[in-house]
C-alpha cells in the first residue's frame, strides 16, 4: 500500500470542493467567505506540490511561493476593505452591500 | 513505506475534518483557529512530499501572520451572527451537492486520466537540500517573477495602510517634530519695563 500521486489530488479536490461549500453556505459572512478562499488556494497548492513531487520538476514548487506571495498580499488587502467596510456600514453582510443596486 | 501512508491518512482525516468543521461552526473565532489547524495538517503533508521550504513558509506565513491577521479582525469587529447565520439550512443542501458533484467530476477525471502510471520519483541523495535547490531556481530563471512579488507585497502594504487610516476631526494629538523645532522666541516674551514705583 504505497502513496500515489492519486491520493495527494484526491485530497486537495476534497478541501477544494469543502471550500465550495463554504462559500455556498455561508455566503451572508464576509469573514468565512475570505476564509474559504484561503481554503481554496490551500487546494491549489497541495495539487502543484503533488505533481512537482511526482514529476521530479521544482517550476511547480516556485509557484506556490508566488501563490503564497499573492494570497497573503490578497488576504491583507481584503481584510482591509472589510474593516473600512464595517467602518462605514457596521455590518459585514454581503446582503447589505447593494449600494450599486447591480 | 506504510507509515507513511498512515501519516498520509492521519494528517488527510485532521485536514479535512477541520476544514468541515471551519465551514459550518457559528463562531469566526473558532472557524479561524480550526482553518489554523487546516494549514498545520497540510504542512506536515506538504512535507510528506518533500516540499520542505514550502511547509515551514505555511506555517510561517499562514499561522503566523495571516490567520493572526484575520483573529485580530474578527476580534475587532462587533459583528451579529444571528442575521450573518439566516439562510444556513437553506443553502446547505445546494452547497453539499454542489460540492459532492464537483468532487465527483474531478474524481472521475483522475481515474480516466491514469495518473497512478506516474510512479513515484528516484529518493534523493541524503545531501539534498529542499530549500537550496528551490533558492538555486528562484534566483536564476525566476529572478524577475520574484522581484514582481516584492513590489506585490509592497503595493499591499501601501493599500492596507492607506485604507485603514484615519484621520479624526475631534481627537487632539501631538506633533513632535513641531515641539522638537520649537525655538526660545516662539514660548518667552521679554517685557521691558519701568519698574513700579510705591
Amino acid at each position: 500500500m504505497t502513496l500515489g500521486l492519486t491520493h495527494f489530488l484526491v485530497l486537495s479536490a476534497l478541501l477544494f470542493s469543502i471550500s465550495i461549500a463554504g462559500i455556498i453556505i455561508n455566503r451572508k459572512n464576509l469573514i468565512i467567505l475570505l476564509m474559504s478562499i484561503e481554503l481554496m488556494l490551500l487546494a491549489v497548492n497541495l495539487n502543484f506540490i503533488a505533481f512537482s513531487h511526482y514529476l521530479d520538476d521544482l517550476a511547480g514548487q516556485v509557484f506556490v511561493f508566488f501563490i503564497l506571495t499573492v494570497a497573503a498580499a490578497e488576504a491583507a488587502i481584503g481584510l482591509a476593505i472589510l474593516v473600512v467596510l464595517f467602518r462605514n456600514r457596521r455590518s459585514i453582510n454581503v446582503a447589505d452591500l447593494d449600494e450599486l443596486k447591480g | 513505506m506504510w507509515i507513511e501512508t498512515l501519516i498520509f491518512y492521519f494528517f488527510a482525516a485532521v485536514t479535512v475534518g477541520s476544514a468541515l468543521a471551519m465551514i459550518t461552526l457559528r463562531n469566526p473565532v473558532h472557524a479561524a483557529l480550526l482553518l489554523v489547524l487546516t494549514f498545520f495538517s497540510s504542512a506536515f503533508i506538504w512535507m510528506l512530499l518533500e516540499a520542505e521550504f514550502l511547509a515551514i513558509t505555511l506555517v510561517l506565513v499562514y499561522v503566523g501572520a495571516v490567520m493572526v491577521l484575520f483573529l485580530f479582525v474578527v476580534m475587532m469587529l462587533d459583528i451579529n451572527l444571528a442575521v450573518l447565520r439566516e439562510g444556513f439550512a437553506r443553502f446547505l443542501p445546494v452547497g453539499a451537492a454542489l460540492a459532492l458533484i464537483l468532487f465527483g467530476m474531478v474524481v472521475y477525471a483522475y481515474r480516466k486520466a491514469g495518473l497512478d502510471a506516474i510512479g513515484a520519483p528516484a529518493s534523493k541523495p541524503a545531501d539534498y537540500s529542499n530549500t537550496e535547490a528551490l533558492g538555486q531556481v528562484l534566483y536564476t530563471d525566476y529572478v524577475f517573477a520574484f522581484e514582481v512579488a516584492a513590489v506585490i507585497l509592497l503595493v499591499a502594504i501601501v493599500a492596507a495602510i492607506s485604507l485603514t487610516l484615519r484621520r479624526r476631526g475631534d481627537t487632539k494629538y501631538q506633533n513632535p517634530s513641531e515641539q522638537i523645532r520649537v525655538k526660545k522666541a516662539d514660548r518667552l516674551r521679554v517685557i521691558k519695563m519701568e519698574a513700579e514705583k510705591r
